[in-house]
This record gives C-alpha cells, structure tokens and sequence, in this order.
C-alpha cells in the first residue's frame, strides 16, 4: 500500500486515511466581487494538472483530520514531498531529476 | 389511555451491542462498558488550563494517550488540537471541562460512540485483517491511539496493553464493526 507521510502525524500513514484535496496554493483574490468573469474563471475553474510533478493538497480525513500539502509525481505516484499548510511550496527543480514525468515514452 | 398513565415511564438506555460476545481460541471480541465521552478542541495556550480542569493532562506528541493518575480517565490525541477524553465511571465530562476559563470546546459523545474490546494474544492479527496500521508493538506501542479506518468505517484504535486493543466506533456503524471484528477473531 502507498503510503503517505503526514507532517502533522510525523509518520507515514496508509493512503487509506487520506483523501486527494484538489490543486495546492490556489490563492483566493483579495477583492473576490472585483474580478472579471475571466479572472473568476481561472481561479475558480481552471486547474493546472501537469503531467509529471504536481502541487496538491491533501487531507488525512480519517486520521488527525488536517489539510496539508504534498509534491506528487501524477505519473510515478509517488510522493516527494509533504508540508504543512501555510508553508512555502518547495522549489520544483528539487524534485525534477527523480520525476519521469513528460519523459516516459509511450 | 389511563393505564398509560399510570405506568411508571422510565427512559432506558438499550446498549447497542448488548449480549453480543464473540471468544476464539486467540482472540475474544466483547463491547466495552459505557462510558462517558468528550470531543475536545483546544488551542496551544488553552492547554494548560483545559487539562487541569479536566485531571488529566492532555497528550501534545501525535499517537499517544494519558492517563489520570487515579480513576478510569483518559486523554487520547486525534489531532494537533484534537482529542478524545473517555471516563469510563460516566463523570460529567463537560461539567468538568468548564471549569477551565480558557477558550476550548467540548462536546458530549458519550452516545455517539461505541466501545468493542479486542483481546488475547491474537488481538494484533485480528485488527489487521482491516486496519492498514503498522500494529506491531515497535509501530504502536501500548498506549498508542489513533483515528484510523476498520475495514470501511472510522474507529478510534487504542492499544491499552500488549494483548488488547480499544476500537472506539460510532454508534451507527457498531455493528458493522462488530461483525467485522467477529469474522476476523474466526481466521486468527
């Protein structure tokens, strides 16, 4: 089983407590009533999904019940990184020698 | 109607898993005791203050539990400000939880959960056939607790010695988790 490392449990857990949270550092507009239909768009609707290293949030809903974030692989599976949330999002360079990402061949 | 009226109407409570008891040659599977029970939220700097109001001072490192130097009360962590207080002498949870003046919350339970004791030397084996945990002692030591999963519902896991695990589950999903834990004590 996958396992998935929760910064606010301090160990890995079994993917089984966790649920898939939707993309990671979407920020909310300031002045929300503001923005164009355009910009409300984007921040509302459209999402990046990469192919290769993805920032996403996560939940671990059935263990201590926080939001965090992770560095997944969308191609691999496999977990880089995992973050509290509010914490920077790491640089993706740190990751892109281990991601197979845009690079597997099909 | 009038002998209605006249009969003495008392409220009982029914235990949900009453007369059940499930005992293998490894492993016996029974519903523990009711208990009173506390959802407890509380921030860093109400600590201090919610634990002594309550005689037992809640657990701050995740997976772990605490006991009340005398009485049947324990703390168990769920999350960084999150934790299930359990009496099991039915004690006015909350009554006791207002004492603290700090800002917290604190919610009766005692009815919302449910207590199945798991015990015997195949305790471990029989909870694994549905929790994904590490069980072992070095991954979960006595007096561990967790908010995991059983199969396809909730529990709260909590090991109260070598032998014998605690399963908190919600009263609706009781049975389920019996029967659950009943099949398993058959293959341990």
């Amino acid at each position: 089983m996958l396992l998935i490392h929760c910064p606010y449990c301090e160990e890995e857990r079994p993917e089984l407590e966790f649920r898939h949270a939707g993309e990671a550092h979407v920020a909310r507009p300031v002045e929300i009533t503001a923005e164009s239909d355009e910009a409300f768009e984007g921040y509302f609707f459209i999402r990046a999904n990469p192919r290769g290293i993805a920032y996403e949030r996560w939940r671990h809903i059935h263990g201590c019940g926080r939001f965090f974030n992770a560095v997944r692989d969308t191609v691999s599976d496999r977990f880089f990184a995992t973050y509290k949330a509010g914490r920077k999002k790491p640089d993706a360079a740190k990751f892109a020698g281990a991601a197979t990402g845009g690079k597997d061949k099909r | 109607m009038a002998d209605v009226a006249n009969r003495d109407l008392k409220a009982m409570r029914r235990e949900k898993l009453a007369g059940l008891s499930t005992t293998r040659e490894r492993v016996s599977v029974t519903p523990g005791p009711p208990a009173a029970r506390l959802a407890l939220r509380a921030g860093e700097d109400a600590l201090n203050s919610v634990s002594r109001a309550l005689g037992v001072g809640v657990p701050r490192k995740p997976k772990t539990s605490a006991r009340a130097k005398s009485g049947g009360r324990v703390a168990l962590w769920l999350g960084p400000d999150e934790w299930l207080v359990i009496d099991e002498d039915g004690a006015d949870l909350p009554a006791a939880a207002g004492w603290a003046k700090a800002l917290h919350s604190a919610v009766d339970v005692s009815h919302r959960n449910v207590a199945i004791l798991v015990a015997g030397d195949g305790a471990e084996t029989c909870l694994a056939a549905g929790c994904p945990q590490d069980l072992s002692l070095a991954a979960f030591p006595v007096g561990a607790c967790s908010r995991t999963v059983l199969g396809k519902v909730e529990i709260v896991l909590w090991r109260t010695s070598e032998r014998a695990f605690h399963v908190e589950v919600w009263r609706s999903f009781a049975e389920y988790a019996y029967a659950f834990l009943a099949e398993a004590a058959r293959d341990v």
